[in-house]
């Protein structure tokens, strides 16, 4: 297996990602704005705000990652590109996995970087614990952008295919979620959820690409 | 020496038998089998919807057909309708990016030089004229030397300097001993070798 082609895939869906101009930062005006409205909602008593804060940023992420999945592998099936990478020789699961890693990159990562700062507002005092759950939130919105992919790739010829991508991605997340809220917590059984949660993680990374590679394989034919 | 070429060069590059395939409920063919040879051409006429791109589509891989077998015996370009240029792409990404890919070590100048790119090399594809766009698809031909060439309407929107080069760029690669499996509407412009009519 040659890497060149994957190479490749990663570095146009990169440069895709970051050409729609504010393409990347939609879900990041997204995550923040959720972030934002919330407080407004529910009051701003901050023994309340700290309590659901951790938990609202895993909903605004996993909301947020559904925002740009549509176009990941739609447009590759509209401007023929994804023609072209079937036909590389290198496997249809290895260029899809390299494909949503680089948007994950792109569009995913940000907001992880983005959550301490968001944490604040949720009245979090300010320690250390906000970057190791910067990390989680990261290593959770991997297996949302993954699971997340695997519905783009099976609406990849459905115009305006968000609703289905939602519908498909949505029940994969929940144990990202689970584990994820969990982790940030502590109650019975948080001390091992960051486990859980990079395991969920490691499940998605190695299934989702083969799903993906099944999906674009039926959307060429 | 053509990259990819399997086994000895004498027997066909392509050949098909008794491909049929279904599309809804409508058969679009039965019993198409075909042969090309090295220096061989084979263009596939047939009215719009007769299935011309769908066959192009089962001899590259990308479709399953419902029924028969390809045999491919070595590398192939693909060159299609939709080519598979992204809008924030120039032709000098786009065909660096697919060098990179296929590991060829070809000259981006000489390939934009010879496809008339040379003015719009660094203008994105999305502010490209038809014809440019298909002019940047068609140079992947020239970044790497694979035997069996297959086109889906190679001259759609290319003016006649465009068609010309086309034409140039067909003969060329026949006389090296590559083939050509096109899907051509109207004039092809050379005389195919065989003809599979859908």
């Amino acid at each position: 297996m040659r890497p060149a082609p994957i190479l490749s895939a990663f570095r146009q869906a990169l440069g895709e990602a970051w050409a729609g101009g504010a393409g990347a930062l939609l879900p990041l005006g997204f995550f923040a704005g959720a972030a934002v409205l919330v407080p407004l909602g529910i009051g701003t008593d901050p023994q309340t705000l700290r309590a659901v804060g951790p938990g609202i940023l895993w909903v605004a992420l996993a909301l947020s990652s559904l925002v740009t999945l549509e176009r990941i592998f739609q447009a590759d099936t509209e401007d023929g590109a994804l023609d072209l990478w079937l036909q590389t020789g290198a496997p249809a699961s290895a260029i899809a996995g390299a494909k949503t890693f680089a948007h994950w990159l792109a569009a995913g990562l940000p907001l992880a970087l983005l959550s301490p700062l968001l944490a604040l507002m949720f009245q979090a005092e300010a320690s250390t614990d906000l970057l190791r759950n910067a990390a989680l939130y990261g290593l959770g919105g991997l297996a949302f952008y993954f699971w997340g992919g695997v519905g783009a790739a099976l609406s990849a010829t459905v115009r305006r295919g968000g609703l289905l991508i939602s519908l498909i991605a949505l029940p994969l997340y929940v144990p990202t979620a689970i584990f994820g809220a969990l982790s940030m917590t502590h109650g019975p059984g948080s001390e091992s959820a960051p486990l859980f949660l990079a395991a969920s993680t490691l499940f998605a990374l190695a299934v989702a690409p083969f799903a993906m590679a099944a999906a674009l394989r039926l959307a060429a034919d | 020496m053509l990259r990819g070429v399997t086994g000895t060069v004498s027997g066909p590059l392509l050949s098909a038998t008794g491909l049929g395939m279904i599309r809804g409920e409508r058969v679009l063919f039965t019993g198409v089998s075909l042969s090309v040879a090295p220096g061989e051409s084979l263009v596939l006429r047939g009215s719009n919807g007769a299935g011309k791109t769908t066959l192009l589509r089962i001899l590259a891989g990308l479709t399953r057909p419902e029924a028969g077998e390809v045999t491919r015996n070595g590398l192939h370009h693909w060159f299609a309708h939709r080519e598979g240029l992204k809008p924030h792409e120039t032709p000098r990404t786009h065909l660096g990016l697919w060098a990179k890919a296929w590991g060829s070590g070809s000259d981006l100048d000489s390939v934009l030089a010879r496809m008339g790119l040379k003015r719009p090399a660094d203008v994105p594809a999305r502010y490209l004229s038809a014809g440019q766009r298909r002019r940047t698809a068609l140079g992947r031909l020239l970044l790497e030397k694979r035997p069996i060439w297959m086109l889906d309407e190679p001259y759609t929107a290319l003016d006649a300097e465009g068609r010309e080069l086309v034409l140039e760029l067909i003969e060329d690669h026949l006389k090296g001993g590559g083939a050509i499996v096109a899907a051509i509407h109207g004039e092809s412009g050379f005389v195919p070798a065989n003809e599979v009519v859908l």
